[in-house]
């Protein structure tokens, strides 16, 4: 069993004591219900709310000119550019259009039901695939849209062996347990906010922004979040809209997004197109890559889905030209989601990889060993720690990929052939600045306070593990606060950077309470305390990439980057068309891993997330009615136990002193990458179909 | 959901007599009635609470098996008899649902439940006739590709999601009734209506009726039987096809069958031709099963995007056959 | 409100007698009218699992039970698990597995763990896999789910059935 420190917001999480957004006490609060649109484009004509008002238990029913004058904000920190309820024009199918506000949560979900909405100029949406594709602006594209050096198409021309093939991937929800939820309570022009958001920081920022009242006048709770995946890291539409629905009342309001409005108003990961091209020598060097692709957005914001990003550090080729574009469509924004950018985008590059490892007659290991970069291909700089090498070699070693038969078709097992298929992952690693405060008392008990939020990483144990390494004293005498705007700043608990920049905050309090003390790590507290004629010691840490503010990987003159491999096992019912996962080995390299049990668990966790993407995520989008057709989670299936099989995780020593303070890099949507591709390739090496677009169905694995 | 008053009785004719009020459902496990309460599907007045009704048994007589309407999905798989004699109808509850929902949910109410097609359960009411009666049909020429191969209408093409239907087609089972004017014996086969130009009559069951129980005839001859669930998902999830067998042999040589198909249609859909055709071959010869099952495919219509559903709904006929 | 009904449930050992809207569920019930906050709403459809509880001893979805029919019932809750600050062994053997992340479906999962050890269907990782397959865990926890109910089941003889 693998060790480190257990959770310390376990035993509250196991006896329901643990508070979410929804859980903030509700007694006085108005419950709220949106009115969504139910058409995909057009204009709103009128809206008809007596009869809803006329409903028992109804306070109001809000609509625009109820709402107080919303401030300017870009995107992000908002997920969607329009502030709600603002405009007549309608973006897309499940836009909120009202706000119900009732005594209790039944009575606003019927009133709810009772207002009708009257449109014009409707017309029928356009799918993604059929409209233009556009270079995407603004701060919802996350780098560079066209990145190239060396020519490609002389490269590919001079190639022994080339591959050319197109790829997609499919519009996902990321569906996390918890739905949405905002109690939103004024006092004068002060807000209190308990919301499920991803960063109180931005929540708070924002809300400050729209409202126009100085940020300390915010103030956001959020201790816990029941799973985010990216859909809770910026602030959508129901919260300011609790937030103004409880200005306009003068009462606390409490609004829950039903699972249907967490389809349409929390983001989503949007299809992609994806086209590569590899050329490479008979020996299995490359010569060019080409990475191109578009994804599905919606009318505003640009999101972009940069699937090409990783193709241009994770392979050494003379050429190398990727680019991205959108389409702007009328469905809801899409947002990040685990894994954003090279989840997609390596499920094309590394099945790529494995056709042309296959022309080649190449093992695919083999393959992606020889072309294992000294320097960024791209940049010609330094990589601050780069261990895929060991990765692919420890996967097959514990795998046992030595024992791989290359030919198709040729394990069975009764009515089952089996397939083995591997592919390198890779993550960029941004970083965000990060701070926490460290109080000691006489006892020499320790307290962090940090404005993080426990989203189920682990963050509280890792806050715990840091501390206690740096002060020298027993984890347990750390005790974690978080999820309060009013400790110290931290950026958000997502795109993996949390544990870099808020461990590098913890150990910097730490050693700065040590100094104040004149004390040395592992001298008794309470002692140092004693002697310094201290009742209680105080400290604050903060870090922050080169810069000071958000950086990507490649800063400072590194390329910063996490990788891994991952290896599975499938089988396939040919007759049936069935494909279950039957065993995977997933090795990382990503920092220094702070605590074992917890890293363990976020790597099957995002293996699990690749499962999912590789063989039954797909929403629906229902081209005649412009919307996602299933909004609920028997209609959008997501792997449960059963699914589930044998998973074996492990890390190769990785100590990153260039990407943080503490050597440690993020991990949380490493573990998704990379798994379609080796589910898809493993598919191929079971029945020799070749499936490149995902999710991998029945109907594709029937002959 | 409208506000509505709610009633418990514990006596089948006061059951009925609250049933013939207008605007009233009764509620048995509440897994399906709930949901439609929440999405808008069904609005009554009044709710009917009828689990205190003595009609939760499941006996075994030499007649057969006779299974009370409110017995729980669990507790039947559980039954010894029906988990010793009768594998199809015990796999077709365990493959059905989560355990949670196989502690409240009924027989009856299995039955009841109303198709999974996405435009029928969606958030707000779309054009479905099923729904709202002459709103026309969203999925006829939207997503086809969970939708039905077999007796659809251009009014509807959906399917019904029950396993348990499934099994107790291909068990020969009959569907005992109660209303105003006594008992009614449905057989099983025929409980479920295609839509045909009435979509929005889901089955034969009429208004005021009451499904007092099923009953599994003892010459069923259900030991070699085997129920087939094919779905993305290992687990809880609803059929894309499913396929019910229930086979007598002499050697490994067929001598009777009775196969049923689930997810094709909007009922179980009986192979017919395929039981006489199977007849006289060697359960190990599946080339001429296949043969055999797909000559009885004749009437299969696929609709965009399902034409696998054919090659699928056979091969899941032939694999039932024979693991049964 | 007029057509409120009175209830009368055990919940967690404590008589509650209550007037709730027919419509409410015993999910919103417990969570907005008992302040039990444990259980949680996810789907609110039948569809996830993080509102289970046992209903006189069974496992259910909340969600999909209508508070009025649990008249006379006797409903546990995760609140009413352990005791005297004592971890049920389900829950002691989640947090030795880190059989959870973010933590809601939590609650759903250990409720549903102790049926399934007490129904007798722990007695191995398949079964296991199968009968907790109506909890989804969207951390996906899965594996050292899988883990907790077996330690759990062996401690608690379940296993052995
Ligand atoms: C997430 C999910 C997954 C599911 N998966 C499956 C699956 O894989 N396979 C499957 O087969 N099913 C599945 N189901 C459906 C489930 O089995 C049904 O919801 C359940 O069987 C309905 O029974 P109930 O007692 O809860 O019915 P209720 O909800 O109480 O009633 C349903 C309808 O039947 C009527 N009714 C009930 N009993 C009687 C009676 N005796 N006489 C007359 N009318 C009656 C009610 O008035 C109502 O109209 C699933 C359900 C959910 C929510
Ligand atoms: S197929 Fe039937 S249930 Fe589905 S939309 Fe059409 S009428 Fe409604
Ligand atoms: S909340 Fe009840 S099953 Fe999801
Ligand atoms: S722990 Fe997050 S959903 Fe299970």
């Amino acid at each position: 069993m693998t060790t480190g420190l257990t959770r310390p917001d376990g035993p509250a999480k196991l006896t329901g004591t643990a508070h979410y957004a929804a859980d903030a006490d509700t007694s006085d609060a108005l419950a709220a219900a949106l009115v969504t649109t139910t058409v995909p484009n057009g204009r709103l004509t009128a809206l008809h709310t007596a009869d809803a008002e006329a409903a028992p238990g109804v306070v109001r029913v809000l609509t625009r000119a109820d709402l107080p004058p919303l401030g300017e904000l870009s995107t992000p920190p908002l997920g969607f550019p329009v502030p709600p309820l603002l405009e007549d024009t309608v973006h897309h199918e499940g836009e909120p259009i009202a706000v119900v506000l009732a005594e209790t949560w039944e009575q606003a979900r019927h009133a709810a039901t009772l207002v009708r909405a009257e449109y014009a100029d409707v017309t029928p949406a356009v799918p993604f695939g059929q409209a233009e594709d556009v270079v995407p602006h603004g701060g919802l594209v996350f780098g560079e849209t066209d990145e190239s050096k060396g020519d490609v198409t002389a490269g590919l021309a001079a190639a022994d062996v080339s591959v050319t093939a197109t790829y997609t991937t499919a519009d996902r929800h990321h569906s996390p347990i918890e739905p949405h939820a905002t109690l939103a309570r004024w006092d004068g022009d002060q807000l209190v906010l308990h919301s499920s958001v991803q960063s109180v920081l931005f929540a708070q920022a924002a809300l400050a922004a729209l409202f126009g009242v100085p940020p300390e006048n915010v103030r956001v709770f959020c201790p816990f979040v029941g799973g985010g995946f990216g859909c809770k890291g910026f602030v959508w539409p129901h919260i300011p809209l609790a937030a103004a629905a409880a200005r306009v009342t003068g009462r606390p309001v409490k609004l829950v997004l039903t699972r249907a409005q967490m389809f349409t108003l929390a983001g989503h990961q949007p299809a992609t197109r994806q086209t590569v091209s590899l050329g490479a020598t008979s020996d299995g060097r490359l010569t060019a890559l080409r990475h191109t692709s578009s994804n599905a957005s919606a009318q505003l914001g640009d999101y972009c889905e940069n699937t090409p990003h990783g193709s241009t550090w994770m392979y050494a080729s003379p050429a190398i030209e990727t680019s991205t574009r959108i389409q702007r469509l009328h469905r809801p924004g899409p947002t990040p989601m685990r894994s954003p950018h090279e989840g997609p985008g390596m499920f094309a590059l590394e099945s790529a990889m494995d056709e042309l490892a296959h022309e080649l007659g190449m093992d695919p290991v083999e393959l992606r060993l020889r072309n294992e970069p000294e320097v960024d291909p791209l940049t010609g700089e330094p990589f601050s720690s780069r261990k895929l090498v060991e990765c692919l070699r420890e996967g097959a070693r514990r795998f046992g990929w030595s024992e791989r038969n290359p030919e198709i078709g040729s394990m069975r097992d009764g009515h089952e052939l089996i397939g083995w298929g591997m592919a390198a992952a890779t993550m960029d690693s941004p970083r965000s600045p990060s701070s926490a405060r460290l109080r000691i008392d006489h006892t020499g008990h320790v307290v962090v306070e940090t404005g993080m939020q426990e989203i189920g990483t682990g963050l509280p144990a890792m806050v715990q593990a840091v501390a206690a390494e740096t002060l020298g004293c027993p984890p347990e005498d750390v005790a974690v606060r978080h999820g309060d705007s009013d400790f110290p700043p931290h950026t958000g608990t997502f795109g993996s950077m949390s544990t870099m920049g808020l461990g590098s905050a913890v150990r910097a309090a730490a050693e700065s309470a040590l100094e104040k003390l004149g004390a040395e790590p592992g001298d008794p507290l309470a002692g140092a305390l004693a002697e310094a004629g201290l009742t209680e010691l105080e400290s604050e840490g903060r870090w922050s990439p080169e810069g000071g503010g958000m950086t990507r990987g490649r800063t400072g003159g590194y390329s910063i980057h996490t990788y891994g491999s991952i290896f599975v096992e499938v089988r396939v019912d040919p007759d049936l068309g069935l494909l279950r996962m039957s065993r995977a080995v997933g090795v990382y390299a990503g920092g220094r891993i702070l605590n074992p049990l917890a890293a363990r668990s976020q790597m099957i966790g995002g293996i699990t997330w690749g499962y999912g993407q590789a063989v039954l995520e797909q929403s629906v989008f229902e081209p005649n009615l412009g919307r996602f057709l299933s909004k609920n989670l028997a209609g959008y299936i997501v792997p449960v136990n059963a699914d589930i099989g044998e998973i074996d995780v492990s890390f190769v020593d990785d100590d990153d002193r260039v990407a943080s303070a503490i050597g440690a890099k993020g991990i949380g949507e490493l573990g998704a990458v990379g798994v379609s591709a080796a589910i898809a390739n493993a598919v191929f090496h079971a029945t020799g179909r070749r499936v490149r677009d995902l999710p991998i169905r029945i109907h594709h694995l029937l002959p | 959901m409208r506000t509505f008053s709610y009633h418990r009785v514990s006596d089948v004719d006061v059951a009925l007599a609250a049933l013939r009020q207008p605007e009233t459902q009764a509620i048995a496990g509440g897994t399906e009635l709930v949901n439609w309460l929440k999405e808008g599907i069904e609005a009554p007045a009044r709710l009917v609470d009828i689990t205190g009704l003595p009609l939760a048994g499941v006996e075994s007589t030499p007649d057969g098996l006779r299974i009370g309407a409110l017995a729980r999905m669990s507790d039947v798989a559980a039954h010894p008899v029906v988990r010793d004699r009768y594998p199809v109808l015990a796999q077709s509850l365990l493959r059905a649902a989560s355990a949670q929902l196989r502690n409240m949910a009924t027989i009856g109410g299995n039955l009841l439940q109303r198709t999974r097609c996405p435009y029928f359960r969606a958030d707000t009411a779309l054009p479905c006739n099923k729904r709202v009666p002459g709103s026309g049909c969203a999925a006829r020429h939207g997503d086809t590709s969970a939708q039905a191969i077999f007796g659809w209408s251009e009014h509807c093409v959906a399917t019904h999601p029950s396993d348990l239907a499934v099994a107790l087609a291909a068990l020969d089972a009959t569907i005992v009734v109660r209303g105003e004017a006594g008992e009614r014996r449905i057989p099983a086969t025929e409980f479920h209506r295609l839509p045909g130009d009435e979509p929005e009559r889901h089955t034969e069951l009429r208004a005021g009726e009451l499904i007092t129980a099923v009953e599994v005839p003892a010459e069923s001859g259900a030991e070699h039987s085997h129920y087939l669930k094919v779905r993305e998902r290992v687990s809880y999830e609803f059929a894309v096809v499913s396929a019910a067998a229930v086979v007598q042999l002499s050697g490994t040589t067929i001598t009777g069958a009775r196969l049923a198909l689930g997810g094709v249609a909007h009922r179980p859909w009986r192979l017919g031709g395929a039981e006489q055709a199977v007849v006289g071959l060697s359960v190990s010869d599946r080339p001429a099963l296949l043969a055999a099952v797909a000559a009885d495919f004749g009437d299969a219509r696929p609709l965009p995007g399902n034409e696998y559903k054919i090659t699928l709904a056979q091969r899941a006929a032939v694999r039932a056959l024979q693991a049964a | 409100m007029s057509n409120h009904v009175a209830v009368t449930v055990r919940v967690n050992g404590v008589d509650r007698e209550i007037e709730v809207d027919p419509r409410a569920t015993l999910t919103e019930t417990l969570r907005d009218r008992l302040g039990l906050t444990g259980t949680k709403k996810g789907c609110d459809r039948g569809e996830c699992g993080a509102c289970t509880v046992l209903v006189n001893g069974r496992r259910v979805l909340s969600c999909m039970t209508l508070a009025v029919t649990a008249h006379g019932a006797e409903v546990t809750t995760v609140e009413g698990l352990s005791s005297g600050g004592e971890l049920h062994p389900v829950q002691r053997a989640f947090l030795e597995n880190d059989a959870f992340q973010c933590g809601f479906c939590t609650p759903g999962q250990v409720m549903s763990a102790v049926a399934c050890i007490a129904e007798g269907h722990a007695t191995s990782d398949d079964e296991i896999r199968e009968w907790m397959s109506g909890n989804i865990c969207r951390c996906a926890a899965y594996p050292q789910i899988v883990a907790s109910v077996a330690k759990a089941a062996a401690e608690l003889g379940g296993a052995a059935r």
